[in-house]
């Protein structure tokens, strides 16, 4: 009962910051509200006992991309972004519903009528937390479940796109 | 202990307010902040999914912690881009840069 009214509250972070996130005109704004849909995913990762993916989720979504996304803001100008009203066109914005409203209606019709949701058994699903070993081995080992290749991988992606930053952002040389 | 309805419900809405906001703003800082609305809604299905049906095994979890990362790389050049197009063309509209070039 009390994991129901802790759903609940997140639900209603979740979604009403994601709604202002995406109506609001001011752009810092929508990175806040941002920041706060991301906290409230994590809570949910912890509702579910993954506490090692919500601490992920809060390190590397609320701590870094956000930040990233603040300091863009920041470095371009006032005039641009900082003060910006966008204009939104009301056709664009009833265009925009009737997609959003149509996919809903397609995702909720499949989840009424699918069986799959069913077989769920709410009463024989324990919820224990994934011990850490148990995280640690499957991620640097190389056996069926484990993942050392997508981890090596992710690394060299990462150095890949630091480097492409980089190149990209830098001011180039006047010749 | 959850109803999982609730869970899919949840994100499928998320979803779809991210389809939203990528159809209605043309903001480019905006349009990459929907996406990343987009991207935790199926992070949460997976989790969800491997969660209720197959509480054994570890794969959506592990899915879901490589996303975050990948996204991580995608947000940082997709902000630098924008930070290269707002100093050529002085904006930030998707509209600016329809020609690609300078």
């Amino acid at each position: 009962m009390a994991n129901i009214i802790v759903f609940c509250i997140l639900a209603v972070v979740i979604l009403g910051s994601a709604v202002l996130s995406v109506v609001t005109k001011r752009i810092m704004r929508a990175a806040t509200f941002l920041l706060f849909v991301l906290f409230g995913i994590a809570g949910l990762y912890f509702l579910m006992d993954y506490t090692y993916l919500g601490a992920a989720q809060i390190s590397i979504y609320a701590g870094g991309i956000t930040i990233l996304y603040i300091f863009a803001i920041s470095m371009m100008s006032k005039r641009s972004l900082q003060g910006l009203v966008e204009r939104l066109k009301g056709i664009r914005v009833v265009q925009g519903a009737i997609v959003a409203l149509a996919g809903l209606a397609v995702v909720a019709f499949v989840y009424v009528k699918t069986e799959f949701l069913s077989s769920v058994k709410l009463d024989t699903i324990t919820h224990v937390e994934v011990p850490m070993k148990q995280i640690g081995a499957a991620l640097v080992g190389s056996d069926k479940y484990q993942y050392v290749l997508p981890f090596e991988l992710i690394s060299v992606f990462l150095l890949a796109c630091i480097i492409g930053g980089v190149m990209i952002a830098r001011k180039e040389d006047k010749k | 202990m959850i109803p999982v309805e609730f869970m899919l419900a949840l994100s499928a809405i998320l979803f779809f307010i991210g389809v939203f906001g990528f159809v209605t703003r043309r903001n480019l800082i905006a349009m990459l902040i929907s996406i990343e609305l987009v991207l935790n809604a199926v992070d949460l299905n997976f989790v969800v999914f491997n969660r209720y049906f197959y509480p054994a095994q570890f794969e959506g979890m592990f899915f879901t912690l490589f996303s975050i990362g990948v996204s991580a790389a995608e947000t940082a050049v997709a902000l630098a881009i924008i930070i290269n197009v707002y100093r050529n063309y002085h904006s930030d509209q998707v509209n600016s840069i329809q020609n690609m070039k300078f």
